[in-house]
Protein backbone atom coordinates (compact mmCIF):
# COMPACT_ATOMS: atom_id res chain seq x y z
CA UNK A 1 0.00 0.00 0.00
CA UNK A 2 1.30 3.51 -0.79
CA UNK A 3 2.55 5.62 2.20
CA UNK A 4 0.12 8.65 1.73
CA UNK A 5 -3.01 5.97 1.64
CA UNK A 6 -0.93 4.58 5.00
CA UNK A 7 -0.95 8.46 6.32
CA UNK A 8 -4.34 8.92 5.58
CA UNK A 9 -5.99 5.91 7.21
CA UNK A 10 -3.60 6.83 10.50
CA UNK A 11 -5.21 10.40 10.09
CA UNK A 12 -8.71 9.05 10.31
CA UNK A 13 -8.10 6.63 12.54
CA UNK A 14 -6.56 9.08 15.27
CA UNK A 15 -9.76 11.76 14.38
CA UNK A 16 -12.01 8.40 14.97
CA UNK A 17 -9.97 8.38 18.62
CA UNK A 18 -10.81 11.87 19.24
CA UNK A 19 -14.32 11.87 18.32
CA UNK A 20 -14.62 8.41 20.67
CA UNK A 21 -13.12 10.55 23.43
CA UNK A 22 -15.50 12.99 22.92
CA UNK A 23 -18.40 10.75 22.87
CA UNK A 24 -16.89 9.34 26.23
CA UNK A 25 -16.76 12.94 27.76
CA UNK A 26 -20.42 13.88 26.43
CA UNK A 27 -21.74 10.79 28.29
CA UNK A 28 -19.97 11.95 31.45
CA UNK A 29 -21.70 15.15 31.40
CA UNK A 30 -25.19 13.69 30.84
CA UNK A 31 -24.69 11.30 33.76
CA UNK A 32 -23.63 14.35 36.00
CA UNK A 33 -26.74 16.35 35.07
CA UNK A 34 -28.90 13.21 36.00
CA UNK A 35 -27.09 12.95 39.25
CA UNK A 36 -27.19 16.54 39.90
CA UNK A 37 -30.74 16.02 40.05
CA UNK A 38 -31.49 12.52 40.82
CA UNK A 39 -29.30 13.67 44.39
CA UNK A 40 -31.19 16.77 44.92
CA UNK A 41 -29.22 19.56 45.03
CA UNK A 42 -31.00 23.22 45.25
CA UNK A 43 -32.66 24.16 42.11
CA UNK A 44 -30.54 28.16 42.01
CA UNK A 45 -27.55 25.77 41.65
CA UNK A 46 -29.25 22.86 39.08
CA UNK A 47 -30.51 24.87 36.68
CA UNK A 48 -27.67 26.98 35.52
CA UNK A 49 -25.41 24.07 36.02
CA UNK A 50 -27.16 21.95 33.71
CA UNK A 51 -27.84 25.03 30.91
CA UNK A 52 -23.71 25.09 31.27
CA UNK A 53 -23.51 21.03 30.29
CA UNK A 54 -25.73 21.18 27.67
CA UNK A 55 -23.95 24.32 25.97
CA UNK A 56 -20.86 22.35 26.10
CA UNK A 57 -22.42 19.46 25.09
CA UNK A 58 -23.89 20.75 22.09
CA UNK A 59 -20.63 22.05 21.22
CA UNK A 60 -18.90 18.70 21.26
CA UNK A 61 -21.43 17.80 18.69
CA UNK A 62 -21.28 20.94 16.24
CA UNK A 63 -17.23 20.91 16.42
CA UNK A 64 -16.08 17.27 16.78
CA UNK A 65 -19.33 15.14 15.37
CA UNK A 66 -20.66 17.95 12.63
CA UNK A 67 -16.71 18.58 11.99
CA UNK A 68 -17.61 22.00 12.24
CA UNK A 69 -14.03 22.44 13.51
CA UNK A 70 -12.06 21.72 10.37
CA UNK A 71 -11.27 24.08 7.53
CA UNK A 72 -14.41 25.76 5.45
CA UNK A 73 -16.99 25.93 8.22
CA UNK A 74 -16.91 29.87 8.81
CA UNK A 75 -20.16 30.15 6.62
CA UNK A 76 -22.19 27.60 7.88
CA UNK A 77 -21.05 28.43 11.31
CA UNK A 78 -22.26 31.65 11.30
CA UNK A 79 -25.91 30.50 10.06
CA UNK A 80 -25.98 28.14 13.55
CA UNK A 81 -24.73 30.92 15.56
CA UNK A 82 -27.65 33.42 13.76
CA UNK A 83 -30.00 31.60 14.74
CA UNK A 84 -28.60 30.36 17.71
CA UNK A 85 -28.91 34.27 18.61
CA UNK A 86 -32.42 34.60 17.20
CA UNK A 87 -33.44 31.57 19.67
CA UNK A 88 -31.66 33.55 22.53
CA UNK A 89 -33.67 36.68 21.73
CA UNK A 90 -37.03 34.44 21.23
CA UNK A 91 -36.59 32.65 24.72
CA UNK A 92 -35.80 36.01 26.50
CA UNK A 93 -39.07 37.40 25.26
CA UNK A 94 -41.27 34.89 25.96
CA UNK A 95 -39.71 34.41 29.54
CA UNK A 96 -39.81 37.94 30.80
CA UNK A 97 -42.15 40.24 29.00
CA UNK A 98 -44.66 38.19 28.39
CA UNK A 99 -47.10 37.37 31.21
CA UNK A 100 -50.14 36.06 31.49
CA UNK B 1 -14.24 13.63 -13.03
CA UNK B 2 -16.62 10.59 -13.37
CA UNK B 3 -19.00 10.92 -10.42
CA UNK B 4 -20.59 7.66 -10.10
CA UNK B 5 -17.72 5.31 -12.01
CA UNK B 6 -16.03 2.92 -9.51
CA UNK B 7 -13.33 4.34 -6.96
CA UNK B 8 -10.46 2.30 -4.82
CA UNK B 9 -9.13 3.97 -1.72
CA UNK B 10 -6.29 4.99 -4.25
CA UNK B 11 -8.55 7.62 -5.85
CA UNK B 12 -10.97 8.22 -3.25
CA UNK B 13 -10.82 12.14 -2.06
CA UNK B 14 -9.83 12.58 1.24
CA UNK B 15 -12.74 14.59 2.02
CA UNK B 16 -15.53 12.84 -0.52
CA UNK B 17 -18.16 14.87 1.06
CA UNK B 18 -17.20 18.34 -0.49
CA UNK B 19 -14.92 16.61 -3.46
CA UNK B 20 -17.63 18.11 -5.78
CA UNK B 21 -19.26 21.69 -6.43
CA UNK B 22 -22.89 19.97 -5.28
CA UNK B 23 -21.82 18.29 -2.77
CA UNK B 24 -19.79 21.58 -1.56
CA UNK B 25 -23.38 23.36 -2.08
CA UNK B 26 -25.13 20.50 -0.35
CA UNK B 27 -23.26 21.11 2.72
CA UNK B 28 -24.17 25.01 2.84
CA UNK B 29 -27.91 24.27 2.19
CA UNK B 30 -27.93 21.92 5.00
CA UNK B 31 -26.33 24.36 7.59
CA UNK B 32 -28.12 27.27 6.72
CA UNK B 33 -31.67 24.35 7.01
CA UNK B 34 -30.44 24.01 10.14
CA UNK B 35 -29.93 27.82 11.23
CA UNK B 36 -33.51 27.74 10.41
CA UNK B 37 -34.35 25.17 12.39
CA UNK B 38 -32.87 26.49 15.47
CA UNK B 39 -34.86 29.07 15.18
CA UNK B 40 -38.08 26.72 14.58
CA UNK B 41 -36.87 25.16 17.68
CA UNK B 42 -36.63 28.28 19.91
CA UNK B 43 -39.87 29.38 19.47
CA UNK B 44 -41.37 25.67 20.55
CA UNK B 45 -38.82 26.21 23.49
CA UNK B 46 -40.44 29.69 24.77
CA UNK B 47 -43.74 28.90 24.46
CA UNK B 48 -42.94 25.86 26.33
CA UNK B 49 -40.78 27.73 29.24
CA UNK B 50 -43.76 30.58 29.09
CA UNK B 51 -46.73 27.57 29.68
CA UNK B 52 -44.75 25.09 31.78
CA UNK B 53 -47.34 24.26 34.85
CA UNK B 54 -50.10 26.32 33.25
CA UNK B 55 -53.20 24.31 34.29
CA UNK B 56 -56.97 24.94 34.51
CA UNK B 57 -56.74 23.27 38.16
CA UNK B 58 -55.21 21.01 40.55
CA UNK B 59 -56.93 17.70 38.71
CA UNK B 60 -54.63 18.47 35.86
CA UNK B 61 -50.47 16.61 36.74
CA UNK B 62 -47.46 19.07 36.72
CA UNK B 63 -44.26 18.25 35.35
CA UNK B 64 -43.08 16.42 38.65
CA UNK B 65 -45.89 14.27 38.46
CA UNK B 66 -45.02 13.19 35.22
CA UNK B 67 -41.85 12.48 34.41
CA UNK B 68 -39.23 10.01 35.31
CA UNK B 69 -35.92 9.94 35.71
CA UNK B 70 -34.80 6.55 34.33
CA UNK B 71 -37.20 6.79 30.93
CA UNK B 72 -35.88 9.82 29.98
CA UNK B 73 -32.05 8.59 30.87
CA UNK B 74 -32.31 5.58 28.77
CA UNK B 75 -34.46 7.45 25.92
CA UNK B 76 -30.81 9.36 26.41
CA UNK B 77 -28.23 7.26 26.44
CA UNK B 78 -30.38 5.87 23.12
CA UNK B 79 -30.00 8.81 20.77
CA UNK B 80 -26.44 10.11 22.22
CA UNK B 81 -25.49 6.46 21.25
CA UNK B 82 -26.93 6.71 17.86
CA UNK B 83 -25.17 9.90 17.45
CA UNK B 84 -21.63 8.28 17.45
CA UNK B 85 -22.82 5.29 15.29
CA UNK B 86 -23.23 7.95 12.69
CA UNK B 87 -19.95 9.15 13.13
CA UNK B 88 -18.72 5.60 12.69
CA UNK B 89 -20.12 5.43 9.44
CA UNK B 90 -18.42 9.19 8.11
CA UNK B 91 -15.23 7.22 9.29
CA UNK B 92 -15.72 4.78 7.11
CA UNK B 93 -16.72 6.30 3.98
CA UNK B 94 -13.94 8.93 4.14
CA UNK B 95 -11.66 5.38 4.04
CA UNK B 96 -14.05 3.89 1.12
CA UNK B 97 -15.34 0.90 3.38
CA UNK B 98 -19.06 0.87 1.89
CA UNK B 99 -20.30 -2.47 3.94
CA UNK B 100 -18.86 -0.95 6.99
CA UNK B 101 -20.68 2.78 6.40
CA UNK B 102 -23.79 0.45 5.59
CA UNK B 103 -23.80 -1.15 8.42
CA UNK B 104 -23.38 1.38 11.24
CA UNK B 105 -25.55 3.76 9.42
CA UNK B 106 -28.36 0.37 10.07
CA UNK B 107 -27.11 0.26 13.78
CA UNK B 108 -27.95 3.97 14.01
CA UNK B 109 -31.68 3.62 12.15
CA UNK B 110 -31.83 0.80 14.94
CA UNK B 111 -31.26 3.16 17.83
CA UNK B 112 -33.52 6.07 16.53
CA UNK B 113 -36.43 3.22 15.86
CA UNK B 114 -35.72 2.28 19.60
CA UNK B 115 -35.63 5.81 20.83
CA UNK B 116 -38.75 6.38 18.97
CA UNK B 117 -40.58 3.28 20.70
CA UNK B 118 -39.76 4.58 23.67
CA UNK B 119 -40.95 8.11 23.24
CA UNK B 120 -44.09 6.46 21.95
CA UNK B 121 -44.69 4.54 25.26
CA UNK B 122 -44.22 7.62 27.32
CA UNK B 123 -47.01 9.62 25.30
CA UNK B 124 -49.16 6.80 25.64
CA UNK B 125 -48.31 6.45 29.38
CA UNK B 126 -48.94 10.54 29.76
CA UNK B 127 -51.72 9.79 27.87
CA UNK B 128 -53.92 6.85 29.90
CA UNK B 129 -52.14 7.07 33.55
CA UNK B 130 -52.76 10.71 33.47
CA UNK B 131 -55.08 12.16 31.21
CA UNK B 132 -52.68 14.56 30.27
CA UNK B 133 -53.01 15.41 26.17
CA UNK B 134 -52.34 17.73 23.80
CA UNK B 135 -55.90 19.61 24.43
CA UNK B 136 -56.07 18.87 28.18
CA UNK B 137 -54.08 22.30 29.24
CA UNK B 138 -51.44 25.27 28.05
CA UNK B 139 -48.69 23.02 29.31
CA UNK B 140 -50.04 19.73 27.33
CA UNK B 141 -50.15 21.94 24.28
CA UNK B 142 -46.78 23.10 24.91
CA UNK B 143 -44.89 20.16 25.83
CA UNK B 144 -46.52 18.28 23.26
CA UNK B 145 -46.15 20.44 20.37
CA UNK B 146 -41.79 20.87 21.32
CA UNK B 147 -41.49 16.91 21.95
CA UNK B 148 -43.60 15.61 19.27
CA UNK B 149 -41.46 18.02 16.72
CA UNK B 150 -38.89 16.19 17.89
CA UNK B 151 -40.21 13.15 17.79
CA UNK B 152 -41.22 14.13 13.73
CA UNK B 153 -37.80 14.90 12.93
CA UNK B 154 -36.84 11.43 14.47
CA UNK B 155 -38.97 9.71 12.20
CA UNK B 156 -38.22 11.82 9.04
CA UNK B 157 -34.36 10.83 9.98
CA UNK B 158 -35.05 7.25 9.74
CA UNK B 159 -36.74 7.51 6.58
CA UNK B 160 -34.07 9.79 5.20
CA UNK B 161 -31.13 7.48 6.47
CA UNK B 162 -33.36 3.74 5.63
CA UNK B 163 -33.67 5.46 2.13
CA UNK B 164 -30.36 6.17 1.23
CA UNK B 165 -29.36 2.80 2.62
CA UNK B 166 -31.94 0.83 0.59
CA UNK B 167 -31.26 3.44 -2.62
CA UNK B 168 -27.74 2.66 -2.72
CA UNK B 169 -27.23 -0.84 -1.34
CA UNK B 170 -26.01 -2.21 -4.92
CA UNK B 171 -24.89 1.05 -6.16
CA UNK B 172 -21.75 1.33 -3.92
CA UNK B 173 -19.93 4.13 -2.49
CA UNK B 174 -19.69 6.73 -5.59
CA UNK B 175 -18.71 11.00 -5.09
CA UNK B 176 -22.35 11.43 -5.87
CA UNK B 177 -24.04 9.63 -2.96
CA UNK B 178 -21.19 10.78 -0.76
CA UNK B 179 -22.36 14.21 0.25
CA UNK B 180 -26.24 12.64 0.56
CA UNK B 181 -24.97 9.96 3.12
CA UNK B 182 -22.98 13.28 4.73
CA UNK B 183 -25.99 15.53 5.18
CA UNK B 184 -28.34 12.70 6.65
CA UNK B 185 -25.63 12.73 9.40
CA UNK B 186 -25.24 15.84 10.07
CA UNK B 187 -29.39 15.76 10.25
CA UNK B 188 -29.04 12.83 12.85
CA UNK B 189 -26.65 15.12 14.91
CA UNK B 190 -28.84 17.95 15.12
CA UNK B 191 -31.84 15.85 15.88
CA UNK B 192 -29.26 15.10 18.88
CA UNK B 193 -28.39 18.28 19.92
CA UNK B 194 -32.19 19.39 19.95
CA UNK B 195 -32.60 16.42 22.96
CA UNK B 196 -29.91 17.76 24.85
CA UNK B 197 -32.00 20.85 25.39
CA UNK B 198 -34.99 19.04 25.59
CA UNK B 199 -33.39 16.48 28.28
CA UNK B 200 -31.67 19.68 30.11
CA UNK B 201 -34.62 21.97 29.95
CA UNK B 202 -37.74 20.20 29.63
CA UNK B 203 -37.20 17.01 31.53
CA UNK B 204 -34.80 17.71 34.41
CA UNK B 205 -35.82 21.11 35.07
CA UNK B 206 -39.08 20.07 35.22
CA UNK B 207 -38.04 17.57 38.33
CA UNK B 208 -35.55 19.93 40.08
Amino acid sequence: MAKDIQYRLKKNREEMRIQFISFGLMAFLTIISFLAVGLGFPASFVIPFLLLLAIIQVLFQFYYFMHAKDEGHEFPMSFMYGGIFTAFLMILAFCTIIWW
Amino acid sequence: MNLTGKFTLQNWPDRPEIATQEGKNKLIGLWLFLGGETVLFATLFATYLALKNRVPDSSHPLTQDLYSLPLVFAMTAVLLTSSLTSVYAIYHMRNYNFKAMQAWFAITVLLGFTFLCLEIYEFFHYVTDFGHTFRSSAFGSAYYFLVGTHGAHVIFGLGWITGLLIRNAKRGLNLYNAPKYYCASLYWHFIDVVWVFIFSVVYLMGMV
